[in-house]
């Protein structure tokens, strides 16, 4: 018999859609930073525009970020940091191994889950380790503003340990992987979509999945 | 503004300005001295007769040495000084042993300058230009038979306090630039822990250079400084936060090219690869050349000769984000990162024709039933 479970509790679901939100705005933003395209007359402030939307989605994303690292202890297991690293058990390596094949056109089985699917899972632990690259260099960058502050003193160790224009061109470079990632991440979650017909994409939004306990 | 509110004058003692009237030096223009320095170093107007009896006749010792260098930074000092200022400065200090400007050549000239050490010692201002070689045992750089690594740790060992000038002596610099033939250092990383104040720049502005040892004067000790070892009062702000063209950076107003109508109008050149965002310098307060002008100001973005990562992060100079490590001279991060999305899109568009197509990947929820 099929069951309606209850699987993304509303932090996750609300830390992705902000998330999401943010990583297209700081895209969007940082692209227009890194290549000036809007160029404007006199009076204008555009790119001091652009910068000050950067920064705001930039403190929303770091905010929405820790609340999902919080989530991530304080969540039921689909929402736990366990679920990330599928490599710990058994059945996760044998899951991982089976969702790959079936990525691959090896193997015929869809690992069936109620959270996330292994290889999305790690793919997510990878994505979260980006957002917190994203997060150290930016604000380190941000914090040259203000050489003497609180802030510039916490990332200077990073700051001259890595040099502030490799940050640069590592934040800069994150953002094509993070677009990369979005293109794969929808298109994965159409193909699941379609293929487990148990309302993946719909359980972004809602919260709620359709389960066949035969097929788990 | 009522009567109260007005500052107390300052003045320097009359004797003080007699003084430097004797040796030349009109009153005017010593206390354009005195005030200047006071103004670069970031001290209040008070603090101007103490900067004025500090250049009374202290004949500070000072030994200059040059290792891997270009003797930019001496020249820069030398000759580009307001006259005056360098009457001033070189009055005060008694240059001891400096390789550029002195008689002496040969072992008469090693020997005057183990013997200031000698005489001076813990007494003298040492300042270093150039980065000091490692490889080969300290080969590639050796004066009068002696590696630079020997007579730097014994020169900086018995100073009072160490300088370096320019950005080579400061963080490596030219020579030290990838692959970095000769293992060249800076002057911390050859002695950690001794009494050094850094002066990056390519050259040193001979303002900055000074105004610290005006400092040492007045207060016989070095200016405070960054986590870099650089006074804090010549790069504790970033070029891009200071610069003339700042406001057509927010504004949107780029220079395109060289020669064109946007750069002559003085608009932006991050787009032409200023590294002013990354550079920490105050380069756009005091310019060079007493004043008259800095490259931002002539038109040409920021090179970042100041940074600790120059020459390797700074060049290309007319791109702004450095070569990505790996690739070729062509590929920009944006080219690769604009493949890589394509590849990812092509990839999975594939991928999903093909799981449009297969069959037999059914489960027991799929076990549907149609609607009529
Ligand atoms: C998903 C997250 C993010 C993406 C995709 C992103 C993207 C970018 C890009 C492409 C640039 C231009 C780099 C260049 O070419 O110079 C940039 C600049 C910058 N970003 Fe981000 N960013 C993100 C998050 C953040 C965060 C969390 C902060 C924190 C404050 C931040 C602060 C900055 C700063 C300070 C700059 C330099 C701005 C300037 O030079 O005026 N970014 N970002
Ligand atoms: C139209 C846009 C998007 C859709 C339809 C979408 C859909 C989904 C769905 C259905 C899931 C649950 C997947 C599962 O079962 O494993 C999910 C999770 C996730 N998505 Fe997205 N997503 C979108 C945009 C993004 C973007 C732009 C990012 C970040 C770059 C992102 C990052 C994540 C992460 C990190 C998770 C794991 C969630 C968690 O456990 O907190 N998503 N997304
Ligand atoms: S010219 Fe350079 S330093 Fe000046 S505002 Fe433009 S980018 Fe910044």
């Amino acid at each position: 018999m099929l069951e309606i479970r209850y699987v993304w509790e509303w932090p996750v679901r609300i830390t992705h859609w902000v998330n999401a939100l943010c990583v297209v705005v700081l895209a969007l933003t940082g692209f227009a930073i890194g290549t000036p395209i809007l160029v404007a007359g006199d009076g204008s402030y555009v790119m001091g525009w652009v910068r000050f939307v950067h920064y705001v989605a930039a403190y929303a994303f770091t905010v929405s970020v820790l609340a999902r690292f919080y989530w991530m202890f304080a969540g039921n297991h689909h929402a736990s940091w366990r679920a990330f690293i599928p490599w710990t058990t058994a059945v996760g390596r044998r899951n991982f191994v089976k969702m790959l094949r079936y990525y691959t056109f090896t193997g015929k089985q869809i690992s069936y889950e109620v959270g996330h699917n292994p290889v999305a899972a790690l793919a997510y632990a990878g994505i979260f380790a980006l957002f917190v690259f994203q997060i150290v260099s930016g604000f380190a960058l941000y914090s040259q503003y203000n050489p003497g502050g609180f802030m510039a003193g916490l990332f200077a160790p990073l700051l001259n340990l890595v040099g502030n224009q490799w940050l640069r061109l590592g934040h800069h470079g994150v953002m094509w992987l993070l677009l990369g990632f979005f293109i794969n991440h929808v298109y994965s979650g159409w193909l699941m979509d379609v293929k487990e017909r148990n309302g993946t994409m719909s359980g972004i939004v809602s919260g709620y999945r359709f389960i066949e306990p035969r097929d788990l | 503004m009522n009567s109260e509110q007005i500052p107390e004058p300052i003045s320097i003692p009359e004797e003080i300005l007699q003084k430097w009237e004797a040796k030349g030096v009109s009153r005017r223009d010593f206390m354009k001295f005195c005030t200047a320095v006071t103004a670069t170093l970031a001290l209040p107007v008070s603090f101007i007769p103490q900067v004025a009896a500090a250049m009374d006749d202290q004949r500070l010792p000072v030994i200059w040495v040059e290792y891997q260098s270009c003797s930019g930074d001496s020249e820069a000092f030398l000759r580009a000084n307001q006259p005056t200022a360098a009457e001033i400065i070189l009055d005060v200090i008694s240059l001891e042993y400096a390789e550029v400007v002195m008689a002496a050549a040969g072992h008469q000239a090693e020997q005057a300058k183990w013997a200031a050490m000698e005489k001076y010692k813990g007494k003298y201002l040492l300042i270093v230009e150039g980065s000091i070689p490692t490889g080969a045992g300290g080969a590639y750089c050796t004066v009068g038979g002696e590696s630079a690594v020997d007579s730097a740790k014994k020169l900086i060992q018995n100073a009072a306090a160490t300088i370096t000038v320019g950005t080579c002596a400061s963080f490596g610099g030219i020579p030290a630039a990838a692959p970095n033939p000769t293992g060249a250092v800076s002057v911390r990383e050859l002695v950690p822990g001794a009494a050094i104040v850094n002066l990056p720049g390519c050259p040193v502005n001979a303002e900055n250079l000074t105004a610290t040892i005006v400092h040492f004067l007045t207060f016989g000790k070095l200016p405070a400084v960054d986590a870099l070892g650089r006074p804090k009062f010549a790069y504790g702000k970033r070029i891009h936060d200071n610069c003339e063209r700042r406001a057509h950076f927010d504004a949107g107003q780029y220079a395109e090219d060289f020669g064109d109508a946007a750069q002559r109008q003085g608009h932006c050149l991050y787009k032409l690869g200023c590294k002013g965002p990354e550079t920490f310098h105050n380069c756009p307060t005091i310019r060079y050349n007493e004043g008259t002008s800095w490259p931002i100001m002539a038109g040409h973005g920021c090179i970042g000769c100041s940074e600790p990562g120059f020459w390797d992060t700074m060049t290309p100079f007319y791109r702004r984000l450095p070569q990505v490590p790996g690739f070729g001279i062509e590929a920009t991060a944006d080219k690769i990162g604009l493949g890589l999305v394509a590849a990812t899109a092509a990839a999975f568009a594939a991928h999903g024709i093909a799981s449009a197509c297969r069959k037999g990947d059914a489960m027991e929820s799929d076990k549907l039933k149609r609607e009529e």
